[in-house]
């Protein structure tokens, strides 16, 4: 008999149905209950997730559009090549197409320049895609096959089709010209057709290759060759063989490396972007945490209830579980649906780059697939299942005596297991931020935030009650309630602040490690513009330069004292997924230290035959070079040996740069043009005088080269910068908003459930001003501890993202300095409101009702 | 001559809107010092808005209430706040003990609202500790104690700064019988040995009968018991 009344026995007389059935009343009768009895409340939570949904949704679905684009647009310059041999910049011998053309293994051969033309009077360049019209059209298909017999124009001299985004951009048509800068000098094309709009979406020149190369001047010289295999040739093998035969300074890369190299550059910018965005979304989680804790509370004689008469601790469970996950639903599709209202205008508002200019594209349309979109909403489900399941769990395991009986909660008990848990995972969060990054991205670096953050919440508990035990008591009867209320209670003060301690401490991280970078940039800009004027040709271009005559007439122009040239260039190395960039500068003279932002050195000079070098820190951490190290580069056909003798900040290419003398790289390659110079102006002269000196004295060509002054591009630098991270300011708001609306709830639910706690000292003789006192006081002790928790750990999570998560996704380093007057105010302003939502809530508990409430059992 | 009365009702009547159904009407009571007086009714006849009227926490609609020789509906909330402060102790059914302070803290709790200087708020406290059975108890959280030593911290708490008026709203409604027993004594001696009055709102004929007198307030007003 007593073993056909255990409690498996009795679930195993149960149908599984039969339960799921059950508990899904259940969860549908407190749903109800929910919504019916706190539908303010709610409503603000589910626009909390749908905000955070909208963000993170609206922000991906950006970077996957222009993503698209790019993919989709590298795609149509690859076309069906297997092998894709580069070489950067100036290229290779063009001797080499006939070579490969010839290899029995391949069945088509084509050679390719592919340049980024200079354009007069223009920042941006003009890529020039210049093939074999007839060896191209079996290779890259979908770019060539509609325009048939037109195909023929393209022979006539200083022929070009343009894009239709290349013709708009230029403002020509079929038939007008159009100038490029070639050297120092303009060179006019001839549009000869627009190329059909799903040829190419962006802006581009397409050329026969002949006629390109003479007019760009790059006679006998390739920079790609794009192979297409014979049947049965295993492109890998093929690719592995051809890299011995390749002169220095060429590679063979597979289409896709081509293809996903966009993919790659912005990778770290885009899942950063990602995480912020999903910061409001664990901030909305929070909320949801907050929520269901208050309204569990609320609900402990009902729940309790529920339990006595027969619901199952898994039941309750999963019925509050499922309070969370319909809130965190509905707030999904909200969300979704936002989400793509707001990609939609940024796409066609805005520019769709989100701060980066490597993924800027024009009119891109908004690339939304169903199972993505099913994602975000999912995302919404979880996190708000996640925000509610402590509670609920909470909830199950309460006995139902303790649960009807009533009085306070266990939450010492609580705070107790907060403790260790708070403790362990601080412990691993120190721990995970020591491990280098995986797939070049720092996914420790986030979870040790992740860790660090949860562990500052668990421990809030234990650490306030330390606080307040501390507190002495100041004979106050106002202070000295508000406190012992807030030490005796701490847990429900925890709850309502965890959503704005999560959001606070976030963005004063985010603010300490944007602050820090600005003042490391600010610093860097101040060490390579140390001169009156900054001359240079647009960059990123592979046409304008300056010879030595223009470099010769450029110095000698009236007003200029001093001049100093560089050339920039880039550097494809072996195995890498993008070209680093050459800079050969003068490098006597003043110190090191003084003309670059170093950060070691050696000071033994190279070895015999090498010639000392100054990496980036990317470079340094790609192919692990170290000061000291010696590696080999390839200027065309030069091969170089280069000794490293220090590594410095570069905060302008995050693929990796090398800076050498100019004069060792002359000698090393024969180049002797120049693409940047550093001009100092005599004493007393007239800048502008110079400036328009300079441009005559540069010619025809002066159209394309930006003069600017140290301080005007300081200025564009900053603007560029803070360009860059205002996404990151509006989706740190946004977080803190959620934050606030978490504080707002607690202290709404709060003093509802101490309305009985309010009428009885009215009852005493406490004054309704005394009343609101106490609630404002401990409002503003509560933000107070909150905003000065929210600060410490910020300032902890900001180590993280400054020396490990900043430098693993960029490759630089940044010295931290703290924005004290900025995190002061914006403390300030979160106590103030913060206080403010506590006392206007105090005021609704302070109704009639409040006296009324002192009859109703607690 | 007649001292004058703790506390007086005349023609004290409420309604909740001007056009509803008036709660009580008409309602006169007098009560003097030393006095303690039991009010049985049913539940819905307003016991506790005749509470809420004598302790000058809601406006009558008709009538005054005098405590202590003012005029309730004469004063504005803080005033009568304040005289409330004074003069008036409140006992509940529910304890209504502040979780968060001790049992000392919460018995002092008046003494700290008028301001009473250390020393005396420290002796009397412990007096009126004393005088319930809880002088060792003094540190403890109330939720370490058990429902009748909880309902002590409260009848404690209503006497320690020796009010002229005790009200007292069902207390013995969530303790046993032997609790109950102990706690209405205990209500009873510590009201008459202050020297004040007190009302007794309850359902219990039994705690009924430890008052001097029983009124009954129902319907037709509040009126006297009419024993068997």
């Amino acid at each position: 008999m007593r073993a056909a009344c255990t409690p498996s026995r009795m679930a195993e007389a149960v149908p599984t149905g039969g339960l799921l059935r059950s508990g899904l009343r259940i969860w549908h009768m407190l749903l109800r209950a929910q919504l019916r009895e706190q539908p303010g409340r709610t409503l603000l939570t589910v626009i909390a997730i749908a905000l955070g949904v909208a963000l993170f949704a609206a922000v991906a679905l950006v970077n996957a559009t222009a993503l698209s684009e790019f993919t989709h647009a590298t795609q149509r310059l690859i076309g069906a090549a297997d092998v894709v041999l580069r070489a950067p910049g100036t290229g290779f011998d063009e001797s080499l197409y006939p070579t490969l053309a010839r290899d029995p293994q391949v069945a088509t051969a084509s050679p390719v320049l592919e340049l980024e033309a200079a354009l007069p009077g223009r920042r941006d360049t003009l890529k020039v895609l210049a093939m074999d019209p007839f060896r191209a059209a079996t290779l890259q298909v979908a770019l060539l096959a509609e325009l048939g017999p037109q195909l023929v124009e393209l022979f006539a001299a200083d022929a070009a089709f343009l894009s239709p985004s290349a013709a708009a951009s230029l403002k020509v048509t079929r038939g007008d010209h159009f100038n490029v800068i070639v050297g120092n000098q303009p060179r006019a094309l001839h549009v000869a057709g627009i190329l059909p709009a799903q040829a190419y979406p962006q802006s581009l020149a397409l050329m026969d290759i002949a006629s390109a190369q003479l007019t760009l001047g790059q006679l006998g010289l390739l920079n790609r060759i794009d192979l297409r295999l014979k049947a049965g040739v295993d492109p890998a093998a093929f690719r592995s063989a051809l890299a011995a035969r390749l002169p220095p300074g060429v590679v063979a890369v597979a289409p896709q490396v081509e293809v996903e190299r966009a993919v790659t550059l912005t990778r770290a910018y885009r899942v950063n972007l990602n995480m912020l965005a999903l910061v409001s979304l664990w901030t909305g989680a929070f909320l949801v945490f907050s929520t269901q804790s208050l309204s569990v509370l609320r609900r402990r004689r009902t729940l309790a209830l529920l339990r006595a008469l027969g619901v199952t601790r898994g039941e309750l469970q999963w019925a509050l579980v499922g309070e969370g996950a319909a809130l965190g639903t509905i707030g999904g599709i909200l969300g979704v649906a936002a989400g793509v209202l707001l990609a939609a205008l940024l796409l066609r508002f805005i520019a769709a780059d989100l701060g980066n200019s490597q993924l800027r594209i024009a009119g891109a349309a908004l690339v939304a697939q169903p199972w993505l979109l099913a994602g975000f909403a999912g995302i919404g489900t979880v996190v708000a299942s996640l925000g509610a399941w402590l509670p609920a769990r909470g909830a199950a395991r309460e006995p139902p005596a303790r649960g009807l009986k009533g009085g306070d909660a266990n939450l010492a008990g609580t705070a107790r297991d907060a403790l260790r848990a708070g403790l362990a995972l601080s412990a691993l969060g120190a721990l995970l931020a020591w491990l280098p990054p995986v797939a070049g991205l720092p996914l420790f670096g986030y979870l040790a935030i992740a860790a660090l953050l949860f562990g500052a919440i668990l421990l809030v508990p234990v650490l306030t009650v330390r606080v307040l035990r501390a507190v002495p008591r100041s004979g106050h009867i106002i202070l000295d309630t508000a406190v012992a209320q807030l030490r005796e209670r701490v847990g429900l003060a925890t709850l309502g602040l965890a959503a704005v301690i999560v959001s606070f401490s976030l963005m004063v991280a985010m603010a300490i490690m944007v602050y820090s970078f600005r003042v490391s940039f600010e610093h860097w800009l101040g060490k390579l513009l140390p001169a009156d004027l900054e001359l240079r040709v647009p960059f990123g271009n592979d046409t304008a330069f300056w010879s030595p005559a223009d470099q010769t007439g450029i110095a000698a122009t009236a007003g200029i004292d001093r001049a100093r040239f560089r050339r920039i260039r880039p550097l494809l190395l072996e195995g890498a997924a993008a070209p680093v960039t050459l800079i050969a500068r003068d490098l006597a003279g003043e110190s090191l230290g003084a003309q670059l932002p170093l950060v070691s050195s050696v000071a033994a000079a190279p070895e015999p035959g090498a010639i000392a070098a100054y990496i980036s820190e990317a470079l340094g951490d790609q192919r692990r070079l170290h000061p000291g190290d010696t590696f080999e580069v390839s200027l065309g056909a030069h091969p170089l040996r280069l000794a490293v003798a220090g590594v410095w900040r570069d905060y302008a290419r995050s693929t990796g740069t090398v800076v050498i003398d100019r004069a060792a790289y002359i000698a090393a390659s024969g180049d002797t043009s120049a693409t940047d110079a550093s001009l100092w102006i005599r004493s007393g002269a007239d800048i502008g005088k110079v400036e328009q000196a300079l441009r005559r004295s540069l010619g025809s060509g002066g159209d394309a080269v930006e003069i600017l002054t140290s301080g005007d591009l300081r200025g564009r630098s900053l603007q560029i910068f803070d360009r860059a991270f205002a996404i990151t300011y509006a989706l740190e708001a946004v977080a803190v908003l959620i934050g606030l609306a978490g504080v707002s709830f607690a202290a709404s639910a709060t003093a509802l459930a101490r309305r009985a706690e309010f009428g009885m000292l009215r009852h005493v003789g406490m004054l309704r001003s005394q009343v609101r006192r106490l609630i404002g006081i401990e409002g503003v002790l509560t933000s107070l501890f909150g905003v000065l928790y929210g600060l410490g750990l910020g300032a902890v999570l900001s180590l993280v993202l400054v020396f490990v998560v900043n430098r693993q996704s960029f490759g630089w380093s940044i010295d931290l300095a703290v924005p004290a007057w900025q995190l002061a105010l914006a403390g300030c302003v979160l106590v103030a409101t913060s206080a403010l939502a506590a006392t206007l809530s105090g005021r609704a508990a302070m109704s009639q009702s409040a006296l009324r409430a002192v009859r109703e059992d607690w | 001559m007649t001292a004058t009365p703790v506390l007086q009702c005349r023609g004290l009547g409420k309604r909740y809107s001007p056009a509803g159904v008036a709660l009580l009407d008409d309602i006169n009571l007098e009560l003097h010092a030393g006095e303690y007086l039991a009010i049985m009714g049913e539940s819905g006849v307003g016991k506790s808005t005749l509470l809420n009227l004598l302790a000058g926490l809601e406006q009558p609609s008709a009538g005054q209430v005098i405590l202590d020789g003012t005029d309730l509906g004469a004063l504005d909330d803080d005033t009568a706040t304040l005289l409330r402060r004074r003069s008036v102790g409140f006992v509940f059914q529910a304890f209504h003990v502040l979780p968060y302070l001790s049992v000392g803290q919460n018995v002092a709790l008046p003494l700290d609202l008028l301001g009473t200087p250390m020393p005396e708020r420290g002796e009397r406290t412990r007096a009126m500790l004393a005088a319930v059975g809880l002088e060792t108890l003094g540190a403890r959280m109330p939720r370490e104690l058990s429902g009748g030593e909880t309902q002590r911290i409260a009848i404690a708490r209503a006497l320690v700064h020796r009010p002229r008026l005790v009200l007292a709203d069902e207390p013995t409604g969530n303790l046993d019988p032997r609790n109950a027993a102990q706690t209405l004594e205990l209500l009873r001696s510590q009201v008459k040995a202050q020297a004040g009055a007190g009302i007794l709102i309850t359902h219990s004929r039994a705690a009924a009968d430890t008052a001097d007198r029983i009124l009954v307030l129902d319907a037709r007003g509040l009126h006297a018991f009419a024993n068997g």
